[in-house]
């Protein structure tokens, strides 16, 4: 039977299990969006309220399952809209397909109304893109994107549909695999290096566990953790990697990199074999490259080979899916007779590390001030939430808090713009994942500058029904901008103020949309303030918490310097 | 260290662009660019003149792997490949000294003349990339009217071949 490009995209949905999508419809998606209201029971839209809410809802669907999100947009500025969003999650390997519509064909060239060429755009930030000129192309290039999405090195496939086309009609066949030849991911490591890696591990005198997003990605931090502790190795966690190995666990040393703890910084700084695994050196955590893990032979394991020796030259690289990987690795460990490493000198470097630990990097004092203190609010999240939550968090000094003091114990609970550093990221991310998991607490911590940028997503929550808990940590200022015009400008605060007379009444605002507002002043509210606001598991609740103006995000590595040069408080 | 990168793409829309996006986006330096259809028409044939030290190149190799529509990259052996360039050079010339002069460059280089106007001589020349420079040079004393340049194609020597 002939299926129209309209009723071809929505049974491609179909095929590929997609339940919901995030949009906001336009001109050139109209017929689409008649066959999402005819099929409605099976494909749930969640209408945003600016396109980049869409997207980044759909990132925190994705983030949060391991399920690629999947978004619609119209063409022109429905499409520059979505840009951000989708320079985000390439930054973040976030697998999503987001279809974008366009003009009809006869025009696309001729500056129509609503007319952009989004494919060129997006052709930086996107893993692939296409446009489909043809409606018997159509099947098979959303076919094609899912599978780009999804395997690999994940990341955002754009759909770019010409609106003629959706009406033009074709049989219907959507193929069951996809081969392409020039897209070939490496999945299973090399046995040579994996062999080499083990016995640089079996080696290690001081070493350390490394490890990022692609731990998540990829499903292992089941391996990842059965690997550490039958080594018993320090393992510290990137921003981006939180949760793939349990936090409360005493072999965690904390995240690494600028606002990374004292241990793990100086663990890394002194390390002999360096294991990296799904992580890709960021600058935000080597700090000065020149000065970056000195002593240390690495093993680096990525599925992309262009992250390996990109920023730091490494000796030993296995390209592959980390899963495998590690799986690969134990059975090699396993298959050898000596596979037990140096105790003592394990047993040193874990006394060396107590001496790191020691310094308590991340203490602060609440007991002797009178205003909140952000560290404070999340440590005391963490109780109330029993460190169960999915937390979503925006950008900026409340983002390092979030890292630092909500304490991951599972995967894919922490939602967070790390590669972009996208501001307005955290409250539709918090919509997508509790859209994923209804029953979930899910819990946005954000700060009074970020939440302003996609504020209006309030009101899709209000329409879905996602009783989200927002954490507004409150400081009246830009506040990562204004620690870094304190430490290098000289306290020259330039644009970053925000006070009382200029942001708006949260409280007022959250009630204008038609949710729980809810403003704490004191210290000695917060906690029952946050059991109170848990409590309403059926309602959207905006905690407003004025916290303390000028406080700062410590301990810091400032920029140029290496990970053992660490401002402590 | 100059490079010579060869690669095969999908012949598709937007995928030269793709090409020519990751060397801006990523401040990789590109010499010359060649691209056409190959016998197959699925695919296009590039040449892709670079230089830089071996990790640049490497992770040049690399980011070019990683675009969807490469099917296969080839960074062409040192000392073991043939790169030819062609040149299209317009001269004008107003009297019969200038006549013999670009006939007697022409076939010292070896070039062909393909047209002959009242006052313009176009010439065409294919060989290395420093052959064309000469070439060029030895018109100095010349009003050289227009240079065409396709930038140089490249083919590694022997058995090593670029192929599905």
């Amino acid at each position: 039977m002939k299926l129209t490009g309209a009723e071809i995209f929505i049974e491609c949905l179909k095929a590929e299990g997609v339940d919901t999508i995030f949009g906001y419809p336009g001109g050139a998606v109209l017929y689409l969006y008649d066959e999402l209201y005819k099929s409605a029971d099976s494909v749930r839209h969640i209408l945003a309220r600016h396109e980049q809410g869409a997207i980044h809802a759909a990132e925190g669907y994705a983030k949060s399952t391991d399920k690629p999100g999947v978004a619609i947009v119209t063409s022109g500025p429905g499409a520059t809209n979505a840009v951000t969003g989708i320079a985000d999650a390439y930054m973040d390997s976030v697998p999503l397909v987001v279809f974008t519509g366009q003009v009809p064909r006869p025009l696309i060239g001729n500056d129509a109304f609503q007319e952009v060429d989004i494919v060129g755009i997006t052709r930086p930030c996107v893993k692939h893109n296409f446009l489909v000129t043809e409606v018997e192309k159509l099947a098979e290039t959303i076919k094609k994107a899912f599978h780009i999405a999804t395997t690999g090195r994940p990341g955002p496939v754009l759909v770019d549909i010409p609106k003629d086309l959706t009406i033009d009609t074709t049989e219907f066949v959507y193929p069951d695999s996809i081969n392409m030849r020039s897209y070939q991911p490496t999945v299973k490591g090399n046995k040579k290096q994996i062999k080499k890696a083990v016995d640089l591990i079996l080696e290690a005198k001081q070493p350390v566990i490394y490890s990022g997003g692609g731990v998540i990605s990829s499903g292992a931090s089941k391996q990842l953790t059965a690997l550490a502790r039958r080594l018993h190795y320090p393992i510290t966690n990137t921003l981006m990697g939180l949760g793939a190995y349990p936090a409360t666990d005493k072999q965690f040393l904390g995240m690494l990199g600028m606002h990374g703890t004292y241990e793990a910084n100086q663990s890394m700084h002194n390390v002999d074999i360096l294991i990296a695994i799904g992580s890709r050196f960021d600058d935000r955590v080597t700090g000065n490259i020149e000065k970056f893990c000195p002593n240390a032979r690495i093993i680096h394991i990525d599925i992309d080979p262009a992250s390996i020796s990109k920023n730091v030259s490494v000796d030993v690289p296995i390209v592959g899916d980390v899963k495998e990987v590690l799986n690969a690795i134990e059975i090699e460990l396993d298959s050898r007779d000596d596979n037990i490493p140096d105790q003592a000198a394990l047993e040193k470097w874990w006394q060396q590390i107590a001496v790191w630990r020691s310094k308590e990097c991340l203490k602060y004092d609440q007991a002797n001030d009178k205003e909140i203190k952000a560290q404070y609010v999340v440590e005391k999240l963490w109780e109330v939430t029993k460190g169960d939550a999915y937390v979503s968090s925006d950008v900026g000094q409340h983002q390092m808090w979030a890292a630092q003091f909500y304490k991951f114990d599972k995967p894919n609970r922490w939602l967070n713009s790390g590669g972009l550093g996208t501001m307005g990221f955290g409250l539709p991310a918090a919509m997508g994942a509790q859209v994923a998991h209804p029953e979930a607490t899910v819990t946005c911590i954000t700060g009074d500058g970020s939440i302003q940028m996609c504020i209006q997503e309030l009101a899709t929550c209000m329409q879905e029904g996602l009783p989200l808990k927002i954490i507004n940590l409150n400081n009246g200022f830009l506040g990562m901008v204004r620690q870094w015009q304190e430490f290098f400008y000289q306290k020259r605060y330039s644009s970053v103020r925000m006070e009382k007379q200029v942001n708006p009444d949260f409280v007022k605002l959250a009630e204008a949309y038609g949710h729980v507002g809810m403003r704490i002043e004191k210290p000695e509210d917060v906690e029952a303030a946050l059991k109170e606001a848990f409590a309403m598991t059926d309602r959207l609740v905006f905690m407003d918490f004025i916290t303390k103006q000028e406080a700062n995000v410590y301990p810091m590595i400032p920029a140029g310097a290496g990970l053992n040069e660490m401002i402590l408080v | 260290m100059r490079h010579v990168i060869s690669i095969l793409l999908e012949n598709e829309t937007g995928a030269l662009s793709r090409v020519a996006g990751l060397f801006s986006a990523r401040g990789y330096n590109i010499k010359s660019l060649t691209v056409a259809p190959t016998d197959d028409p699925s695919l296009s044939r590039m040449t892709l003149v670079t230089h830089g030290e071996p990790q640049i190149i490497e992770q040049i190799i690399k980011q070019l792997n990683k675009l969807i529509d490469v099917v296969k990259v080839m960074d062409l052996p040192q000392g073991s490949y043939i790169v030819r360039e062609m040149l299209l050079l317009k001269v004008a010339s107003s009297s019969t000294d200038d006549c013999a002069l670009i006939k007697r460059i022409s076939d010292i280089f070896r070039a062909r003349i393909i047209d002959v106007k009242k006052r313009t001589y176009t010439i065409e020349l294919t060989g290395r990339s420093d052959k064309l420079d000469s070439f060029i040079e030895a018109f100095e004393c010349q009003t050289v009217l227009e240079v065409v340049r396709s930038g140089a194609m490249g083919i590694a020597r022997g058995n090593i071949a670029l192929h599905l």
